[in-house]
């Protein structure tokens, strides 16, 4: 994965490398940004998919199975971490919706109680 | 070009445009939306990446699922259709500087790493696929603790969001 | 097995690629394969929906109609069939509203994100053994299952951005009810997979051909249960019969899609009835045997002429079988429609406690005497006439003793006696019926009263 072997062409490793690299900076920077408590969790869904997406494709080019390991390891985890995903979304929007109905409105900068 | 690596820009084209669309959005239910074409777009690639039971996962459980429950949050927490919540300008300004920053370490760290003895770049000959029965024998076999744990997890994720959102009154 | 896009790089093809390339090497330039692959998929799948929801509508008001003692459309053509034509006309020429509160990119992204899932769906029903838009989905179900998941998004879409009370009220219950209904749907689609073994439609179709009793719904008695099960369930994922509360039209104007007018509305009346024939082609293809008829010819046919490799007796083989299994498809539609003016419309409430109270344990426990049943009753394993088990002859009875799986064999028996005779009974009532009530056969036949009318004036 050199620089001299990157090229447009032909998909490999690095295309979806980047692209998953890309996906997580702007799940990142939606975290960083948004006001809105749920555009926060939505910021948190890119970065979960940013790191399926790097599982997976580590899965397909690699040759684990020649190496010993398991031979779809990286999907099985990919699997788990999209349901682990949608668990958090859960308990986070029942937080969500606590936090609404206790201050009426979904602002986080509302959300300074604790502050010394 | 192959027609992979066609249909890989398309869907990852979608997919990144939508990530871009989250990002300067400030209407939450485009951001939603948005979230929507950036997940079909996923689903895309895991196809390509000949994870088609993945695919079909994360259509129903991210697309038909998570995005249903943030959509209802939208919902039931917003006043008016198009609230917007303008985030102040400094901080949207050391966030985008953070986020290209790092972009570029990954970047650059991606293109120079030098793992050419751990990972091929080659992909799986055709013929040595992924049947679905791999699939199921894994997540019985070898995977069945992180199986089992992600169950009883799930039991109390559903109690315990259900014991949290539920309807309390007020005290008067 | 290969994953069906990665394998557009190497070569391999489907039949309908083939048709167009042929079986040269070396692929053309990947962009005009890939078009003309999308096109030789989209082409026909955009036919067959469009063909599938003018006759759909046509049939739901003939079938409303007969059923409420009125003729139902009958002027515009023989029987009224090409009403669907004049409305289609109607719909193009309607002015284009669109409210102006409204969020103009999501009311006008609404119809088109309803009706693309059901769209994609249609690309894993098997029509045939080689007639399949894409035969190497290897977890097809699931995928038809996935695609229709994301046709929520649309609906809840199109009741958020019409910016209007009743319409959000339609969306928030249409997603409630067909999130929640989507879990009975997917454990009874389980367990007839537990029962078959493999989750490729295609597969699912071959291995259910060797006559009435291998149809997966008489394998064992719970997947019996499981079919009606699945039919419920699908009626309510539909929002279709007693469960359609999102367009009530007696309560909430017309639900979610009460702003939508001409031809959006259209997109919406076209998915809901696409996904009335993919959900009924999916109960066909799963329990009711697929593209197989009843004596098991097709199957033993299909098996002779792969062995001889006839062309012309294939194509006959998977012309009928798409006749078979479209005719399958479209008797479950008929029975939605006919549960639709039959049945009166509960709460929302009452629906969503017949799903979770109801419907979901009923379908933990067939699930689970499924598999029970499994480990203690042996069972035929696989396609019939791949080269797997020894002396196993499909087509004879005297096979399956041999290969030990008698136990399974009688109760299928039992079953296809039970579920034969439960058909039987229901085709005589409705005929009984039908012969019977004397006052309301004038009242369905009778030419059109205006045509009386200026008969009578023009010769007085």
């Amino acid at each position: 994965m050199m620089l001299a072997q990157f090229n447009l062409g032909e998909v490999g490793l690095t295309h979806y490398l980047m692209l998953a690299a890309l996906l997580f900076v702007c799940g990142l920077v939606t975290i960083l940004t948004k006001r809105n408590a749920i555009g926060i969790l939505i910021g948190v869904e890119l970065v979960l998919n940013a790191a399926n997406v790097n599982l997976v494709a580590f899965n397909r080019f690699s040759h684990g199975a020649a190496a010993g390991g398991v031979l779809l390891s990286g999907q099985v985890f990919a699997v788990f971490v999209i349901v682990l995903a949608a668990a958090e979304a859960a308990v986070a929007l029942a937080i969500f919706l606590n936090f609404y109905n206790n201050f009426s409105t979904i602002d986080v900068e509302r959300a300074s109680n604790l502050k010394g | 070009m192959s027609s992979e690596a066609v249909l890989f820009y398309a869907f990852g084209g979608l997919a990144a445009a939508s990530a871009v669309v989250v990002v300067a959005s400030r209407n939450i239910v485009r951001m939603a939306v948005a979230l929507l074409f950036a997940l079909g777009g996923v689903a895309g690639l895991y196809f390509l990446l000949a994870a088609e039971f993945l695919a079909a996962v994360q259509l129903v459980i991210y697309a038909g699922g998570t995005l249903i429950l943030i959509v209802f949050g939208v919902m039931l927490t917003s006043k008016s259709p198009f609230t917007r919540l303008q985030p102040r300008p400094i901080e949207v300004g050391i966030a985008l500087g953070i986020g290209t920053l790092l972009l570029a370490v990954l970047v650059s760290g991606i293109l120079l790493a030098d793992c050419a003895g751990a990972f091929a770049s080659e992909p799986l000959p055709a013929d040595q696929g992924y049947p679905m029965q791999t699939l199921g024998q894994a997540l019985l076999g070898d995977f069945l603790l992180p199986f089992e744990l992600v169950s009883v997890l799930l039991l109390v994720v559903m109690i315990g969001a259900a014991y949290l959102a539920k309807a309390r009154r007020r005290p008067e | 097995m290969q994953s069906v896009l990665a394998s557009l790089a190497d070569g391999s093809r489907t039949v309908f690629q083939r048709f167009i390339f042929g079986d040269s090497p070396q692929p053309l330039s990947p962009w005009l394969e890939l078009a003309y692959s999308l096109a030789i998929i989209a082409v026909p799948i955009t036919g067959l929906v469009a063909l599938i929801g003018m006759i759909a509508i046509w049939g739901e008001r003939k079938v409303a109609g007969h059923i409420q003692s009125r003729p139902g459309p009958n002027r515009v053509g023989p029987f009224g069939l090409f009403q669907s034509i004049a409305d289609g006309i109607k719909l193009i020429l309607k002015e284009d509203l669109i409210p102006r509160q409204a969020d103009r990119p999501l009311f006008r992204m609404a119809p088109y994100l309803a009706f693309a899932p059901v769209f994609a769906a249609f690309v894993a029903l098997p029509f045939g053994p080689e007639m399949t838009f894409e035969p190497r989905l290897n977890a097809g179900v699931f995928f038809i299952l996935a695609v229709l998941s994301v046709e929520v998004m649309g609906v809840i879409l199109a009741g958020w951005a019409s910016n209007n009370k009743w319409s959000v009220y339609g969306a928030m219950r249409e997603a409630c009810q067909m999130v929640s209904y989507e879990i009975p749907l997917g454990l009874s689609i389980i367990v007839a997979v537990m029962a078959a073994g493999t989750l490729n439609m295609v597969q699912l179709g071959l291995l259910q051909g060797g006559g009435l009793h291998t149809w997966l719904i008489f394998r064992n008695p719970f997947t019996f249960l499981a079919f009606i099960l699945f039919f419920v369930a699908s009626l309510a994922s539909n929002k279709r019969a007693p469960f359609d509360l999102p367009e009530s039209e007696s309560e909430l104007v017309a639900g979610f899609h009460t702003e939508y007018s001409g031809m959006r509305f259209a997109f919406f009346f076209f998915a809901e009835y696409a996904a009335m024939f993919v959900v009924g082609a999916v109960a066909a293809a799963l329990f009711l045997g697929a593209w197989h008829d009843p004596f098991g010819l097709l199957g033993y046919y299909h098996q002779r002429f792969t062995a001889q490799g006839a062309l012309g007796g294939l194509v006959a083989v998977n012309l009928i079988g798409a006749a078979i299994f479209t005719a399958k498809a479209s008797l479950i539609v008929f029975v939605q429609m006919w549960l639709r003016w039959t049945l009166p419309r509960p709460r929302i409430d009452q629906v969503l406690y017949a799903c979770v109270k109801v419907l979901l344990p009923m379908a933990c426990v067939v699930m689970l005497g499924a598999a029970v049943w499994q480990l203690f009753v042996a069972e035929p394993v696989g396609i019939p006439w791949a080269p797997a088990p020894v002396g196993y002859e499909p087509f004879s009875l005297a096979g399956y003793r041999a290969a030990g799986w008698t136990a399974s064999l009688v109760a299928q028996i039992i079953l296809s006696a039970v579920g034969v005779g439960l058909f039987l009974a229901v085709c005589g009532w409705v005929m009984y019926a039908a012969l019977h009530a004397r006052r309301v056969r004038p009242r369905l036949f009778e030419p059109s009263p205006i045509a009386d009318k200026r008969q009578e004036i023009a010769g007085a």
